[in-house]
């Protein structure tokens, strides 16, 4: 199999030009991985092309990176599923965190997510002599959390991150739910107040873009949906977000479905511009990404207007 | 002035259980690893970790013998016996840390059935032990906010009056040179997998820790103890867990019989690794198998089980050999993955050279002799990271930082690494001579050896130390050159082949997974002794130990 595969690279040493495009043309094998043919470039080709990896199997969450625009491991993402007609195929490193050199991001801003949700387990008292009983079902039903590698993809793509650094993300909010659903855990109720906060997971905007590109099946959406719930069960409303939420019923109740544009006005008042700003590109983003479909099927049919506007915002930005 | 009283080399599984047990004891620790602790290659451990719980009906004494026969008797017994003792204690307290162990129906932690064993002991997380285990650790490392140099690769051990005092390491982001100073040193930098080609060990698995050792003078032991595992995939050589055998799937050969009648009648699929490995080699060898494989058979399993217990083989036969477990038996080989052997150690972790400790699978204290039991080496790493930390925690409270030229230390690394930097770029690239290395001792070291093919070995390496030499490193800049930390990668290894070729022609008998054609018999009279190499300044020096024996003579081994 011919392929054509370009990559942008970075060297932080050369004093300018230093981030460029470079293709490469490898002849691999038909089952080989987009590492496959990265660790060929730097063995055969060219040795300074910098790339983490290890295992080669999907577990040791080095080799997250984008694919044809979009987060991957690179080990388990086949050249054949990727490369267009001509073989070609481009990668780029992981999104949100800053390039050391080429392939390789700083993953400091993924890490300080990740403690930042004080992520270990805290029991109430004395440890039992033995193990703690729990059911089977509550530690399997974590083991789809403890799946997750870290390996940053979703970081790598979340709308809201690519905007917004403060938000928490959702591989540590993933990592939350582990503690929260953890029937060992006896912090569940002060860890959901600080979930509850700003910049926690009320600024999940649904875009399902983490929920694709995880490679383990962590779906840290839903985990961020499941948390909402057991925050509103704890009775937790008294938040920006939890307004959110009302506004989001109040929506529902009204028309029948949801009309997300209004939903913000709701959450901030009308009267928040700042915040509202905010919001924008999001939403836009969101919606050039086709994540958004149901809202506008009826109402919209103008939505290269809407494009139009949204080009606007990012021209400003 | 970086300095800690203890500073733990590696963050895989050893290496994070000595940090948090030196942290508890007080001491000021620090953790150095050239991958985020989270990327250590413990992750790929899927099946599980033993230990023989009391209150489940099982005995530690037991699980110690079952240990003893599965190293074909090499194993130090005194150091067995610490190891399952402690066991249980020792998986409680991870479960205490937050590991989410599989449970059975009252809640309890769950078991499996593991290869060479008579009873059901191995606690697991799905098929993800490893990762599940290394992530909790990490975990309490974050809590105890123990300092980590993450991305710092060590280059050497400083020794000042035969002591061991700190190392030398580049910290990978800057390519910078540091010295860390410390009064105790402990080794967690596991196996030497990426001498062979193919492994199953991923691609920072090379030996670094023993080379680093036996560079500074301690003994690596019994290093001809290599572990073939039974069943690694076709081609990549990624492995499929035993925890696929202990959920009872079938090995085949190409008429589609379960060849294991013939070679372990009692254990059948689940005798010790070596036996199985031998077995299917023999199959292959003689005509049986297909393509150079064997057959690995789940179907019967059923997809609930298959979906619920063995998922992460589920997804690498889908990924890596595009074949439907469910439905399609898997082609597998046997693959090197494990070395018994390593850094000399006793129960405490500590190696020949004062303020040097070494623990996991760079060690050999040793509890595995000529052959691992699957589940032994996950379980290995807790107990002695475990020992090893709270030692040297203790230990250093006692001592004063010992003075050295710090200066002319990272004077010599910079010198080393510029002289690396400045070869110009017409010599060989490292990956071609560490491929026909890792091919080379694969075909003389697999398993069955022959004095003729270990002999070639021996003097192929002379050969692969002056390619080595004339090795070119591309990148010249000092930021995240793995092309540099690579090239000084390949040289560890070819320290550990030294080691590991010359025991081997030294040990004259077969035992464990040291299987010879022109010495088929194990040889108690002669050979029940440890093998032990030291870099001396006249050369490689061969000794030996005697293996400790407390309560299991040696018996003929039968599954
Ligand atoms: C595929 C596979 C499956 C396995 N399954 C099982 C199982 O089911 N049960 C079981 O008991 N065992 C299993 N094993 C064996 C077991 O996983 C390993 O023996 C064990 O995890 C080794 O742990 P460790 O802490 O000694 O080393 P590792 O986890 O390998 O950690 C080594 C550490 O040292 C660091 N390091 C190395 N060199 C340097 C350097 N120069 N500078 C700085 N840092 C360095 C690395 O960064 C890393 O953090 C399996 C092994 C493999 C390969
Ligand atoms: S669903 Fe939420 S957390 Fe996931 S990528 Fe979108 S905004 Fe980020
Ligand atoms: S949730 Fe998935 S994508 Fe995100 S870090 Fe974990 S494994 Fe990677
Ligand atoms: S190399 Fe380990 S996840 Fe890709």
């Amino acid at each position: 199999m011919q392929v054509n595969i370009s990559i942008k690279r970075h060297n932080p040493s050369a004093p300018d030009n230093n981030t460029y495009w470079e293709d490469f043309d490898l002849s691999m094998h038909d089952t080989a991985s987009v590492l496959d043919a990265l660790i060929k470039i730097r063995e055969d080709v060219d040795g300074s092309l910098s790339v983490r990896c290890s295992c080669r199997s999907a577990i040791c969450g080095s080799c997250a990176m984008r694919v044809n625009g979009h987060a991957k491991l690179a080990c388990n993402t086949k050249l054949s599923d990727v490369i267009d007609a001509d073989g070609r195929v481009t990668v780029e490193p992981a999104g949100v965190m800053p390039v050391i050199k080429d392939l390789v991001v700083d993953q400091t801003l993924f890490w300080d997510k990740v403690k930042q949700i004080s992520p270990w387990l805290q029991p109430d008292g004395p440890e039992p002599e033995g193990e703690y009983i729990a059911p089977n079902s509550a530690m399997m039903d974590l083991a789809g959390v403890m799946n997750c590698i870290m390996c940053g993809a979703c970081v790598s793509d979340c709308t809201v991150l690519e905007i917004d650094k403060d938000f928490i993300g959702p591989a540590a909010l993933a990592k939350a739910y582990r503690f929260v659903n953890d029937p060992r855990d006896d912090q569940t109720k002060s860890r959901l107040i600080e979930l509850n906060e700003k910049t926690g997971i009320w600024d999940c905007t649904r875009c399902f873009e983490c929920v694709e590109v995880c490679p383990k099946g962590v779906a840290p959406m839903e985990r961020i949906m499941s948390l909402r719930e057991s925050a509103m069960e704890q009775g937790l409303d008294q938040t920006v977000g939890a307004r959110h939420a009302d506004a989001f019923t109040d929506s529902v109740a009204h028309s029948g479905w949801l009309n997300e544009l209004l939903l913000p006005l709701k959450t901030f008042g009308m009267f928040n511009l700042g915040a509202m700003m905010g919001l924008a590109p999001i939403g836009l983003r969101a919606l050039l990404r086709g994540k958004m479909p149901s809202i506008f099927h009826r109402s919209v049919p103008n939505v290269h207007r809407i494009r139009r506007i949204v080009k606007k915002i990012e021209e400003n930005e | 002035m970086l300095e800690h009283d203890v500073l733990i080399v590696g963050a895989g599984l050893a290496g994070m259980r000595a940090a948090v047990a030196a942290h508890e004891r007080g001491a000021n620790v620090a953790v150095i690893s050239k991958v985020h602790p989270v990327r250590s290659h413990s992750n790929a451990a899927q099946g599980g970790i033993n230990a023989a719980l009391t209150d489940r009906g099982d005995d530690w004494t037991d699980h110690a013998f079952d240990t003893v026969k599965g190293s074909d008797y090499l194993a130090d017994q005194d150091a067995i016996e610490v190891m399952c003792s402690e066991a249980g204690d020792d998986i409680i307290s991870l479960e205490h840390m937050g590991v989410i162990f599989n449970r059975d129906e009252k809640g309890h932690l769950g078991t499996r059935a593991f290869g060479g064993q008579q009873k059901a002991r191995t606690f697991f997380v799905a098929d993800f032990t490893g990762q599940a285990i290394l992530h909790v650790l990490y975990e309490q490392l974050m809590e105890s906010k123990v300092k980590v140099y993450e991305e710092w690769f060590v280059l050497s051990l400083i020794i000042e009056d035969g002591e061991c005092c700190g190392v030398t390491a580049i910290e990978m982001a800057t390519g910078r040179v540091y010295v860390i100073r410390a009064k105790t040193v402990i080794m967690c930098t596991g196996g030497v997998g990426r001498l062979f080609e193919p492994s199953t060990n991923g691609l920072i698995v090379t030996g670094d820790g023993m080379a680093l050792a036996y560079r500074a003078g301690a003994p690596l032991m019994d290093m001809e103890m290599i572990q073939y595992h039974p069943t690694t995939l076709k081609g990549s050589g990624v492995l499929i867990t035993e925890g696929a055998r202990g959920e009872g799937a079938y090995l085949l050969n190409k008429s589609g019989d379960r060849f294991m009648e013939k070679y372990a009648p009692n254990m059948m699929e689940l005798a010790s690794r070596d036996v199985v490995s031998r077995a299917g080699q023999t199959e292959i060898n003689e005509g049986r198998g297909i393509d150079g494989c064997v057959l690995l058979d789940c179907r019967h399993l059923g997809e609930k089980l298959i979906k619920e217990r063995l998922t992460e083989i589920l997804s690498i036969g889908r990924d890596f050999a595009g074949i439907d477990i469910i439905k399609e038996p898997i082609p597998i080989r046997p693959g090197m993955h494990y070395i018994m052997g390593g850094i000399k150690s006793d129960i405490d972790g500590k190696t020949s050279i004062p303020g040097l400790y070494a623990t996991g699978e760079c060690a050999c204290v040793s509890v595995h002799g000529g052959n691992r039991l699957g589940a032994n080496s996950l379980l290995d790493t807790v107990v002695f990271g475990r020992r090893a930390g709270h030692h040297a925690a203790e230990v250093s409270k006692q001592m004063e930082y010992k003075k050295f030229d710090v200066t002319s230390q990272i004077k010599k690394a910079e010198m080393d690494l510029q002289k690396l930097l400045d070869r110009d770029n017409v010599g060989e690239r490292w990956a071609n001579v560490r491929t026909d290395l890792g091919v080379e001792i694969d075909k003389h070291f697999g398993v069955f050896r022959t004095e003729s093919g270990m002999q070639s070995l021996k003097e192929s390496l002379t050969g692969f130390k002056a390619r080595y030499d004339n090795c070119s490193v591309q990148d010249k800049g000092r930021i995240f050159n793995t092309d540099l930390i690579f090239t000084l990668e390949l040289g560890y290894m070819l320290d550990c082949a030294e080691a590991i070729t010359l025991s081997g022609i030294e040990r004259k008998e077969s035992r464990g997974a040291h299987s010879r054609i022109d010495y088929p018999q194990r040889d108690d009279d002669n050979w029940l002794k440890h093998v032990l190499v030291t870099k001396t300044a006249e050369g490689p020096l061969l000794t030996h130990l005697p293996v400790t024996i407390t309560s299991w003579e040696p018996q003929e081994r039968k599954y």
